[in-house]
């Protein structure tokens, strides 16, 4: 069965989870070895996804780390006499 | 000393805090600062305020460490505590319009990607570009908030399905909508965005 690229669309995010039933891969796949257009999104997705989760993206504060530990330690002396 | 590849054991670590060695809990907490601050600042769109929020938060799993029982992980318990601690502050905060936490109205239909004849990989090195950094922020910070808080957990995060499932309270169907739709909204907002300003010089062959 051939599917059209809207319906490839709805798959993209099971395709890259690769939690597709077997049957909608196939199609999905014989879909994106001839749709440039589906293709060039799936790659821009999956790109997208590697720099959104690396660590660069959100960087701690400058001292985030020291102030949470003392905060922490003030709570915790606190709390065990 | 040598580097050691221990494995931590967090039940046992709990354990030990629970018993009077609270000193531990500041070992416990240290492979997650991040995350919760991540995800804190995801919410509240400033630095400061996040940064006081993932401190609340520690303090509260400090508090509660009680009440976690071992059924989730660890990471899992403390992603609930701060999302609940995030929420709260949105919903307190009267500065700026209340963000809903229901599904928008106007959106039950479907995110069209951005349509592209070629993609060029952008390679992880483009983040050393500060421009690039604020693109990402900025298109993550811009999801509605119950779109934001799936692709937080999942694709930031790396929470399974099922963790991100629990920790939001919502079905595991719910959780791979909002995914797809999240990954979709960032596509069509980055795709352009990308294209448009990485390519300054060639990576590999073109």
């Amino acid at each position: 069965m051939v599917i059209e690229c809207k319906h490839v669309w709805e798959h993209i995010s099971g395709y890259l989870d690769a939690t597709l039933p077997p049957d909608v891969l196939e199609q999905v796949q014989k879909h994106l070895e001839h749709c440039e257009i589906c293709s060039a999104i799936l790659d821009s997705t999956r790109n997208i996804l590697i720099l959104t989760a690396d660590e660069r993206v959100f960087e701690l504060p400058l001292g985030f780390s020291e102030r949470l530990h003392a905060r922490l330690e003030e709570e915790i002396r606190g709390l065990a006499p | 000393m040598a580097a050691t590849t221990e494995v931590r054991d967090e039940a046992q670590m709990i354990a030990k805090i629970l018993a009077g060695d609270s000193q531990l809990f500041h070992e416990l907490i240290r492979p997650y600062e991040r995350r919760v601050y991540v995800m804190a600042l995801s919410f509240l769109h400033n630095e400061a305020d996040a940064e006081d929020a993932a401190q609340e938060a520690f303090l509260k799993a400090f508090r509660n460490l009680s009440s976690f029982r071992g059924e989730a992980k660890f990471g899992t318990w403390l992603v609930s505590i701060t999302l609940n601690e995030a929420r709260t502050r949105i919903r307190h905060r009267d500065t700026i319009k209340m963000e809903s936490l229901d599904e928008p109205p106007d959106d039950q239909g479907h995110t069209l990607p951005a349509l592209l004849r070629d993609w060029k990989e952008i390679p992880s090195e483009a983040l050393e570009r500060k421009e690039i950094r604020l693109l990402l922020q900025d298109a993550i910070t811009a999801l509605p908030l119950i779109y934001r808080e799936v692709f937080q957990l999942r694709d930031i995060e790396q929470l399974s399905v099922n963790e991100a499932a629990a920790a939001l309270g919502i079905s595991i169907a719910a959780v791979k909508v909002r995914l797809h739709r999240a990954r979709m909204m960032l596509q069509k907002k980055l795709a352009p965005e990308l294209k448009q300003v990485a390519p300054k010089r060639r990576w590999a062959w073109s």
